[in-house]
This record gives C-alpha cells, sequence and structure tokens, in this order.
C-alpha cells in the first residue's frame, strides 16, 4: 500500500531530474531496490501507469534492480544470502552475523530524449 | 537520442527532509518525540496507555494518534488533561512526515516534554517512513510467534528500542525467546529491549525508567 507514496516519489525525482537538463521525454527510470525495502515492483508499475499520464515520463518504463539481502558471519567471514527461517552462517552454524546489503531503494538514473 | 542521466537518489529523500524539519521543530521547543510502531493487536493502545498512566505528572505528555482505529481515544487523553491530536489516513497504512508536520502546529510543543506518536498498526509500511521522532520503538508480542524479526527483517532494523509485550503469555504460547532474540540481534546488534506485560504491569518500569532518562538527559 505504502508503494503510491513511493511511486509518487520516484516520478518527483524523475521530472526533477530530467527538467535540469531540459529533457522532452523520459524513456526509462532505473531503480535499485533492496530486499529489506519491501516494494512490491507490481504494484509501483501499476501506479505509475496512473500518476505519469501527462507527464513527460508518461509511458517509461522502469526498471528494477533488486538487490537480495546479505549477511557477513563474524565468526568465518562467510557472506551469504539469508532465508526468512534462520539468519545463522549456513558455513559454521554461528549465530553472530552482520546484515551487509539490502536497505538499498534508490533512483540510480533515468533515461531521456 | 537517449542520454543516461545519473541520479542516485533515495526514494523517499524527500520524506527524510520532511522528517528532519520535525525533528528540529521538536528540538527547538525541547520537545522529546518517540514513534511506536507495531502489528495490529500487539498492544500498542494498552502500552501507551500504561506509559502515559506512569509518566503523568513527571513529564507534560503529548500524543499523536495515527492509528486507523483510534485506538487510544484522543477523547480519553484529552480528558486525562493531555493535549492530543489525530491525525486522519484516510486509510493510508503508514504515517509520513507531512503528516506529522500538519499536526504539529496543534499542539503546544512548547509547554510539553514528551509526545507520543502512535503509528498505524502495520510492520511493513511505517519502517519506511521516518518522522522525525528521536526514537522508533517497536513492540512485539508473544503470540504473534517468535519467527517476527525473521518475516519483517525492514522493520527491526529500524528501531532504536524493543517492547516485548504480553510476556505474561509466555506460559500458553509456543515462543522461543533466544530464537527471537537472535534474529534481532543480528538486524539491531544491541538494540535495547523491555520484556513487559502492559496487563499485569511486569516490566513497565525499566521501560518508562529508561523513557524518562532519555527525555531528562535532554534537559
Amino acid at each position: 500500500m505504502h508503494e503510491l507514496a513511493v511511486t509518487q516519489s520516484i516520478l518527483d525525482i524523475s521530472l526533477r531530474h530530467a527538467q535540469k537538463v531540459d529533457a522532452k521525454r523520459i524513456v526509462s527510470i532505473n531503480l535499485v531496490v533492496g530486499k529489506f525495502s519491501s516494494i512490491v515492483d507490481d504494484s509501483v508499475q501499476f501506479y505509475w501507469d496512473m500518476i505519469a499520464e501527462g507527464t513527460i515520463a508518461q509511458g517509461a518504463s522502469l526498471h528494477f534492480t533488486r538487490v537480495p539481502a546479505e549477511m557477513k558471519c563474524l565468526e568465518c567471514g562467510h557472506t551469504f544470502e539469508p532465508d526468512d527461517k534462520t539468519f545463522a552462517c549456513p558455513e559454521c552454524l554461528s549465530p553472530r552475523v552482520r546484515v551487509t546489503k539490502g536497505d538499498e531503494l534508490r533512483v540510480e538514473s533515468i533515461d531521456v530524449e | 537520442m537517449t542520454r543516461r542521466i545519473p541520479i542516485l537518489e533515495n526514494i523517499l529523500s524527500a520524506n527524510d527532509q520532511m522528517a528532519a524539519h520535525n525533528r528540529d521543530v521538536f528540538d527547538k521547543s525541547g520537545v522529546y518525540a518517540i514513534n511506536i510502531m507495531a502489528s495490529p493487536g500487539a498492544g500498542k493502545t494498552s502500552v501507551i496507555l500504561k506509559t502515559l498512566e506512569t509518566l503523568q505528572g513527571r513529564l507534560r505528555l503529548g500524543v499523536i494518534e495515527g492509528d486507523l482505529a483510534t485506538s487510544i481515544d484522543t477523547e480519553k487523553a484529552l480528558a486525562a488533561g493531555m493535549p492530543a491530536v489525530q491525525i486522519n489516513t484516510g486509510g493510508d497504512c503508514h504515517l509520513d512526515a507531512v503528516m506529522i508536520s500538519q499536526v504539529l502546529p496543534s499542539l503546544p510543543l512548547s509547554k510539553l516534554d514528551l509526545v507520543i506518536v502512535e503509528n498505524v498498526g502495520n510492520l511493513v509500511c511505517p519502517a519506511n517512513f521516518q518522522l522525525g521522532t528521536h526514537v522508533n520503538v517497536l513492540i512485539a508480542s508473544i503470540p504473534e510467534g517468535d519467527d517476527k524479526p525473521y518475516k519483517y527483517p525492514g522493520m527491526y532494523k529500524g528501531v532504536q528500542a524493543l517492547i516485548i509485550n504480553k510476556i505474561d503469555l509466555l506460559p500458553y504460547v509456543p515462543f522461543n525467546m533466544d530464537y527471537f532474540r537472535q534474529g534481532v540481534e543480528v538486524l539491531n546488534p544491541g538494540l535495547v529491549t523491555f520484556p513487559v506485560s502492559a496487563k499485569t504491569g511486569d516490566g513497565m518500569q525499566a521501560w518508562t525508567d529508561w523513557l524518562l532518562a532519555q527525555v531528562k538527559v535532554r534537559d
């Protein structure tokens, strides 16, 4: 449900940057979305089609680069993608691990004409 | 011809900026603010009411009520002499920094020490939206199950204090506290945690003492 707010922000950011370079049209928008930000691509696309209408971003395609969650074991240094049942290190079984990736939620770039 | 424009901007940067503005307003008024988040039914209302009850007379309190179901009666807080404002989210799943900034003028901030914001009951959406409060507090509860940190990591990562409510139900519900705490420790190392029962009052003292200390340290 918070995808509407997220989509609105994506549009605002894209339009602001497109305007700076006098772009006539935004062709595509490249997004980087980490696992922990809980954003559903389809919902963003759904809202996008509605709110981008009538702007220079109308019809722009949204490209999602998904960043999986990544954790690193403090005991053995192993890096792994956790599942949603345990965060323990799959190599040495230590529970002493830290999150290293997955928080990303940004507009990486836009392609304009 | 198509050109690529690099942006590298956090999608919620506008909300973050507004949150920074809210923080500034709180700071200038000498108010400490906390944002309470939880799933529906975790006991936000009971914990907040107990907290208000304990701190009343020791701190000047205000409430921003964002829950859809008006769970802390704004009127109840008002009747107890506490300034309270209700945010109508219009069915939205979370509060955001703009909503907070809009209601701040309705609170007599210069006459308050602590403002408690009750967020919408939800473990997903509120995690992404900073409000400008000094701490985000999550209330987990025993009947929800011990797997919640693993299922909702975004929420557990973004808080500065954790209350585990309904510990009086531990004998009746399968809940592995070690498993739960291991998940929390990975996502949020060293997170300050208060096991409580808002019903029996167990553990509430440690939580309100901590909160009181946070407020006082700013004076």
